[in-house]
Formats: structure tokens, C-alpha cells, sequence
């Protein structure tokens, strides 16, 4: 790992407060995901590579805009790695960049209809944006 | 019994009937839920960064305001029971996060967790009781085939939310039981209903959507009941077909006779 890869992999740490060195490979976590199915990379290969520090390219994927944040890798994980806290580091990494704001308010008016819950729109920002 | 009640926005907006039929169930059972002055948005989701307090604020505040008043905290919409069950498993159990909010908010008495926090269905299992329930019960919805829609935010993280079995929860199955009405048994439900992805991908919305529906009808469900106006949302306008949905409370409300 270079040191470029290996600082992005500390500020991933950081931030997820999670080890993916722990990860023994059993892929529950993707077999478990509502989101596998659409997402370029699957959960277990969010783990795998950031213990690789190979967070650039997981940046450069739009996996993470596809999780759902329902627990259910972080229930199924034997080894208490919690997936999805390294998928929303890597989520955060991208969108706390200058310019990275994957939702931004002008374009709400087009998503909504009468019944939309307040509840999405505020769920939506606060994983989209920063 | 007195409770800290936090109703969170969509409760005053999309989601009236949930709140309005919660307060007079409550009222028929003998216990009031005391709104929160100036709660604010719990945000939606649970912030999972470790370096984010700003975005647990909103829920210490109304935490604090509770333990001030001596009460425990009742909630009714999943997304906020998730939130503030978890900033307060943060604020008792991480040193980190804890001393950050303090120095921040710059109480009088330190925050450390010290709020109970109950979801409506909790009070009415633990506090109540089903049994008690099923006394109270005016009009039971017998015959009626009712499946239970948990989704994720009641269950998952099990170790934190403290709910129920997240892999084989029975909660809203005895609360079907205690109205009069009968549970029905289908895989899906504690399965996701897309949540908030609707804006990103509703595709993937209406496909999670549209397997619990499926499912539920396919097992003899007449209906659904849930917690969550995002759920809500997900199973009525993303699936196909006509299964009715409705809000636990409005159910409980029928029953009680106060609907």
C-alpha cells in the first residue's frame, strides 16, 4: 500500500471506527444485502478493500448511494466489522469533497409527490450531502 | 404513567393519523405522552460516522429535556426510535462522543444516557401488557389476517435497539393477537422496503417493496401494519398492487374504540 492509499485508509478507520482486518471472508454480509444486486461492488468487497486500501476505486463506484442502511450486514457479521459503517466512511470520503454533493436541493422539487413522507427527504440529504 | 413523548416531523405532517390515534389509545389505556417543547429533527437516519456529534444533537437535546422532567421518552415513528435509542447507547456508552455533546451543549448536569427510550409497542408489551391490552380491547378485529411489517429500524442493530429478536421478532404478532385479529406468518418481514433509496433508485424501492408485499399476500395477509411512514410510504405507493397498509395505532385505535 502506497502512502497516499495508506493515509485514505487511516482517515476510512477514522471515521468508520471499525477494523476490516477482522473480516474472515464468510461473505454473510453480501449474502444478506437487500442492495447486492445493484451495487458494482458488494458489501464483502467494501471490506475486503479497504483492508487493502483500495478505498479510491470504491470511491469512484456509485455502490454506496445504493445502500439502504438496514443492519442487516451488521446483524449477520460474526466478527463485528459492520459493513456498512465502511460503506458510509467511503460514502462520506467522496461527499465531504468540495463540490460532491451527491443530493442537492434544487433538484427536490422533481422527486416529490403528495405522499412522500418529510422523513425520506431528510433521511436522503443527510446520506447524500454534507 | 407520564411520558416524554417525541413525536419527530413526519408525525405533524405526512403521518397524522400515526400520532392522533397513538394519543387517544393512550388515553383509553391510561397512560398520556407529554410532547417534548421544541424537539428537533432527529435527522432521519442514525449518523454512523464516528467523528459526527452535530448530527446527534437534536436527539441529546430531547433526551436531556426528559431526564430533566424525570420521565422516560416514548416514540412511535421507526426512523426516530432508531435515532434516539442509539445517540443515547452513544452518549452512556462512548467517552468519546459523550464528552464531545457535553462540552458542547454546556449543561448544567452533564448528559450520560441516563433516559429510557421506549417505543409505543414497548410500553404497551412492558408497561401495560398484552394481556391488559386484550381486557381493554372494546371491539377485537376478529378474522381479520394481519401481517406484521417490522422492517429494519425496530430490529437491527439487535444488541443496541434491545426490541426483539431481530432474526424472529414476535412483538407486533402479540400485539395483533392482543386486538382480536391474527397474525400471519411471512418470511419478508423484517426484510428492508428500500427506505430512503426511493429518491436515489426507486427501481430498487419498488423491487424491495414489491417482494414483502408479495409475500405477504401470497401467505394470507389481508393487510399490513407498521410503525414507519417511510415503510408506509415504500409498501403503498412502490409496490404494485392494493394491499392496504396501516399504522399499528390506527388498529389499536379501532380496537379500543376510541378511533
Amino acid at each position: 500500500m502506497n502512502e497516499k492509499n495508506q493515509e485514505i485508509a487511516q482517515e476510512l478507520e477514522r471515521i468508520s471506527g471499525t477494523d476490516a482486518k477482522k473480516c474472515m471472508r464468510c461473505g454473510k454480509c453480501s449474502a444478506t444485502c437487500p442492495a447486492y444486486g445493484e451495487m458494482d461492488y458488494m458489501p464483502h468487497e467494501f471490506v475486503y478493500m479497504a483492508e487493502k486500501g483500495q478505498i479510491e476505486k470504491l470511491m469512484e463506484s456509485d455502490a454506496f448511494y445504493r445502500c439502504m442502511s438496514c443492519f442487516a450486514c451488521v446483524e449477520r457479521c460474526p466478527r463485528q466489522v459492520e459493513p456498512t459503517n465502511i460503506i458510509e466512511a467511503v460514502r462520506l470520503l467522496k461527499i465531504r469533497q468540495q463540490g460532491q454533493n451527491h443530493l442537492k436541493p434544487e433538484q427536490i422539487p422533481a422527486l416529490l409527490d403528495e405522499d412522500l413522507p418529510q422523513q425520506a427527504i431528510v433521511s436522503a440529504f443527510r446520506k447524500y450531502s454534507k | 404513567m407520564v411520558f416524554s413523548y417525541y413525536p419527530g416531523c413526519t408525525l405533524k405532517t405526512k403521518a397524522k393519523q400515526l400520532d392522533e390515534y397513538a394519543r387517544r389509545s393512550a388515553e383509553a389505556l391510561g397512560f398520556s405522552l407529554c410532547e417534548i417543547p421544541d424537539w428537533q429533527c432527529c435527522g432521519g437516519v442514525y449518523p454512523l460516522a464516528r467523528d459526527e456529534v452535530a448530527t446527534k444533537l437534536s436527539s441529546v437535546r430531547a433526551l436531556v429535556s426528559a431526564r430533566d422532567e424525570g420521565r422516560d421518552v416514548v416514540t412511535l415513528c421507526s426512523a426516530c426510535h432508531h435515532v434516539l435509542k442509539r445517540v443515547n447507547d452513544d452518549m452512556a456508552n462512548d467517552e468519546e462522543i459523550r464528552n464531545k455533546a457535553n462540552n458542547y451543549m454546556g449543561l448544567d448536569v452533564p448528559y450520560a444516557g441516563e433516559t429510557k427510550v421506549y417505543h409505543f409497542l414497548e410500553i404497551l408489551r412492558d408497561k401495560i401488557g398484552f394481556d391488559k391490552l386484550k381486557e381493554a380491547v372494546k371491539n377485537p378485529l376478529t378474522g381479520k389476517k394481519i401481517g406484521a411489517y417490522y422492517g429494519c429500524m425496530l430490529l437491527r442493530p439487535g444488541k443496541v435497539m434491545e426490541f426483539d429478536d431481530p432474526g424472529d421478532p414476535g412483538i407486533i404478532e402479540d400485539f395483533i393477537r392482543a386486538i382480536g385479529a391474527e397474525p400471519v406468518d411471512y418470511a419478508n418481514r423484517n426484510e428492508c422496503c428500500g427506505g430512503y433509496v426511493t429518491l436515489e433508485a426507486k427501481s430498487l424501492a419498488k423491487a424491495k417493496s414489491n417482494v414483502i408485499v408479495n409475500d405477504a399476500v401470497a401467505n394470507g395477509a389481508e393487510m399490513l401494519i407498521t410503525a414507519c411512514p417511510l415503510c408506509m410510504y415504500n409498501l403503498t405507493k412502490n409496490a404494485d398492487g392494493e394491499l392496504p397498509v396501516y399504522y399499528f395505532t390506527e388498529l389499536l385505535a379501532e380496537a379500543l374504540g376510541v378511533k
